[in-house]
């Protein structure tokens, strides 16, 4: 799969996303890595770019109910409805249904496991191939439960 | 119209997602909407760390602010064991997502044989076709199969560092005889100017009369990247390195046809169960070919 792993927003550094991009390149999917401090626009525009089946962000500042909900709408006013948005870093429990309701269709933090994540993203593809929602634009409900 | 023309249509009238769905149906092999090899590329190579993304995202500035349009093929190899990439070379372009006027696509070798070779031409093609002023191929010149990459652009710079070990690294590799141009990026560094003379004696010592021109750049302040981006408007290709890269890529596109055979597989088991020598395994591919 190709998928773009992005830093929204101020964070100042992005261990945890170089880990996560490093441990989707050896499940072998294909990582885009946008490097620190990007906008949401941004972000819209190299998923587009890249024609990515999945986004996957990292935040850590605390900011993510503003900066994740301006990518999941980006992409789907892009017309990327069929992309497949999940969020980790520093997002605490009372934040999250919020999120699940825009489209992020998985959360992970500290404590997750790289191999949590490519199983994840397994089950994405399968829901893809059975033409399941999955993707930002398409019917909420099924998320990942870790 | 079948979906490769609708895309293109689309991509043509500057719809960025069909563009990037149009790409990705190429890279998977799909038929060109565009004549092949109608297009045209500047390949830009070099060893690993000179800064050749730095200095990319450079030029685009320069190419932005000059009012044309940039296209870029970032290419970087896949891992043998899991086919799994990591490209990162947009992170170092830091404007190329603010722009209408830049295209970054991020590609992985994929280690198909010889399979992106087959599809970097239709891109090129398509990117050419829908208007894009400059066509750019990124790709790190540190082994023979990168080198074959490059050899499929029609013009190539080759970024160097102030370290005369990159150099040397460079002249082993076989990249300095098919660049058209030579750059000595981070000429802030100490140095820079010792390489800049290093690679020109290099160049002058053999039997080449077209010997490229080398220019000293900053990515870093900027110092000589609006030359640059005037060295290659002008930069013209010549016949002995337009030789030297169709043998480049008749061998990439030889090696790609070898491995693709059924033969091969065949012939690896013939000489491993002692009923064929190297040679006649050669020969037998060669005269099953034709």
């Amino acid at each position: 799969m190709r998928i773009v792993v992005a830093k929204p927003g101020l964070d100042g550094h992005d261990r945890g996303a170089k880990v996560i991009a490093r441990a989707l390149r050896d499940g072998g999917h294909e990582v885009i890595y946008t490097g620190l401090r990007r906008t949401p626009q941004e972000i819209v525009r190299i998923v587009t770019d890249e024609d990515a089946a999945a986004v996957g962000l990292s935040t850590l500042s605390g900011a993510h109910n503003v900066l994740i909900p301006k990518v999941c709408d980006g992409l789907r006013e892009a017309g990327l409805g069929d992309v497949v948005v999940f969020a980790g870093g520093i997002i605490p429990e009372q934040d999250r249904s919020p999120l699940y309701e825009k489209g992020v269709r998985a959360i992970f933090g500290p404590g997750s496991t790289t191999k949590s994540i490519l199983e994840f993203l397994e089950m994405v593809s399968s829901r893809k191939k059975a033409a399941e929602s999955v993707g930002v634009g398409e019917q909420i409900g099924w998320r990942w439960n870790e | 119209m079948n979906e490769t023309t609708s895309l293109f249509e689309s991509a043509k009238s500057g719809d960025r997602r069909a563009l990037a769905r149009l790409l990705s149906v190429l890279e998977e092999g799909g038929t060109s909407p565009v004549e092949n090899g109608s297009g045209d590329s500047i390949g830009i190579t070099g060893p690993p760390g000179v800064g050749k993304s730095t200095l990319i995202g450079k030029l685009i500035d320069e190419w932005v602010s000059r009012g044309e349009t940039v296209a870029v093929l970032a290419i970087d190899p896949s891992s043998p064991q899991t086919g799994g990439a990591l490209l990162g070379d947009r992170m170092r372009m830091v404007n190329a997502d603010s722009s209408d006027g830049i295209y970054v696509r991020s590609l992985a070798t994929r280690n198909h044989p010889g399979g992106l070779m087959d599809c970097l031409t239709p891109m090129v093609d398509v990117l050419c076709a829908c208007g894009w002023d400059h066509v750019v191929l990124e790709t790190v010149g540190a082994g023979q199969s990168e080198i074959r990459v490059v050899a499929f652009a029609n013009r190539i710079i080759l970024v160097d560092g102030p370290d005369r070990g990159d150099v040397i690294q460079a002249e082993k590799a076989g990249i300095m005889e098919l660049a058209d141009l030579i750059v000595i990026n981070k000429a802030d560094l100490p140095n820079a100017n010792r390489a800049a003379e290093a690679v020109k004696s290099a160049l002058s010592a053999g039997s080449n009369v077209d010997v490229p021109d080398v220019l000293l750049v900053s990515a870093h302040s900027s110092m000589g990247v609006s030359e640059l981006v005037d060295s290659i408007t002008e930069l013209q290709s010549s016949k002995d390195r337009e030789r030297l890269r169709i043998r480049e890529r008749l061998i990439s596109a030889w090696d790609s046809a070898l491995l693709t055979s059924d033969l091969f597989d065949e012939s690896i088991r013939a000489i491993e169960t002692g009923n064929m020598t190297l040679n006649q395994a050669v020969g037998h591919i060669r005269d099953k070919s034709n």
